[in-house]
């Protein structure tokens, strides 16, 4: 666990930094590790692991700036996932169906699990129910890949208004996850 | 959506984090806070007419650092709540210690006091309106710190929303310390918390509500 912590906060501390390669390479062998470490917390519950590790990305993804680089990648993600995790059980009122009690300590990158399987949740199509504000930057930006320039030419926004449609718009979808 | 998609889309185009963003935001969200309870005094209560000579006596200073400590505490905890994966430690601690000595030091004043000038210590003038007036000294720092909180990662919504509150309610206590002509240790060790703990517990309530992310 040791090696793996120091490596992927150093992926994380770069993309953090704006190193994007770095940051796809930190959220990939994290998402094997939250699948790992779900699925072995939600036995029961097999068809919500996968729409639970992208639900956990997105939130990962969006506080990304509360990570401080002074304290252990192991216990921010932990941290994360737990939220995640005990979020959707209130929401299915099957806390029983919880293997292990959740104050043990939990080891998310002890195991890593890449195979994925298929998500249930349709994550398009809560795209298409954002606003074009939001919904057109994130596919431009996100799906496409332009820049931010490209992406305020194509939709005559202005670029700050590029930047934040990004930003309201996956906070938007991660509460919309929340309330499916 | 597949999940290496969803990882893609995340990192492309993926900016810098503004550094130290935790800290910008609530020194951003303090000193808006604390510049509308600074007006809020002003328009309601206006400032005490002998705060410099009140500066001179010791009483003074014990009753401003006495909700200054709790502020410290407090935005110790509310730092801490916002970022998940991040224990309290020795913040519970923290909070306690001035509290305590606040007590203590109530309790010697009102022993060595004769027991006839016992209810003044405690009641003084102002005791049915000073923990309301705090509490609504605290309302722009309270919004302030929601605010900010709202856009971190509490994982622990009713205890970080009442963080927030109790930072707003110390905030209040310490603007309206320099109003307020009380100088008995009794009085200040019950009343002001009482101001104090008013926000903290709406905190608390609403946080459990507001702080979802």
């Amino acid at each position: 666990m040791g090696a793996s912590e120091d490596r992927l906060k150093d992926l994380l501390v770069r993309g953090l930094a704006g190193d994007a390669p770095a940051y796809h390479e930190c959220l990939k062998a994290l998402s094997a590790h939250l699948r790992a470490f779900l699925r072995r917390r939600l036995v029961r519950l097999p068809d919500e692991v996968e729409d639970l590790v992208q639900e956990t990305l997105l939130a990962i993804h969006n506080q990304r700036h509360t990570y401080d680089a002074g304290q252990p990648l192991t216990a921010w993600v932990h941290a994360i996932a737990r939220y995640k995790m005990v979020d959707l059980l209130r929401r299915r009122a099957v806390r029983e169906a919880l293997n292990d009690p959740l104050d043990e300590e939990l080891e998310v990158f002890a195991a890593s699990d890449t195979e994925a399987a298929d998500a249930r949740r349709d994550l398009a199509g809560l795209l298409d129910r954002l606003p074009d504000r939001q919904r057109l930057p994130i596919v431009h930006m996100k799906l496409e890949g332009l820049s931010v320039t490209e992406t305020a030419r194509v939709t005559g926004m202005s670029e700050s208004a590029v930047k934040v449609g990004v930003h309201r718009g996956l906070k938007a979808l991660a509460a919309m996850m929340r309330r499916e | 959506m597949k999940t290496d998609e969803l990882i893609a889309a995340l990192a492309s185009r993926a900016d810098a984090v503004e550094p130290r963003a935790l800290q910008r935001r609530y020194a951003m969200a303090l000193g808006w806070g604390a510049f509308g309870a600074m007006l809020l005094m002003a328009i309601l209560l206006g400032v005490r007419p002998d705060l410099v000579e009140a500066a001179r006596l010791p009483m003074f200073w014990v009753k401003l650092a006495f909700p200054a400590a709790l502020f410290a505490g407090a935005l110790l905890a509310v730092t801490r709540l916002s970022r998940p994966g991040v224990r309290l430690g020795r913040v519970p601690g923290a909070l306690a210690a001035p509290v305590l000595a606040m007590w203590l030091l109530g309790a010697i004043v009102l022993l060595a006091a004769a027991p006839g000038e016992r209810s003044e210590l405690v009641l003084g003038h102002s005791w049915s309106s000073c923990p309301f007036t705090i509490a609504l000294l605290s309302v722009p720092l309270f919004g302030a710190a929601l605010w900010a909180m709202q856009g971190l990662a509490p994982t622990r919504a009713a205890l970080a929303g009442g963080a927030a509150g109790l930072l707003a309610g110390a905030g209040g206590a310490l603007v309206y310390a320099l109003y307020c002509p009380e100088m008995a240790a009794p009085f200040i060790g019950i009343w002001y918390l009482l101001g104090m703990l008013i926000p903290a517990v709406l905190g608390a309530l609403l946080g459990a509500r507001l702080l979802r992310w």
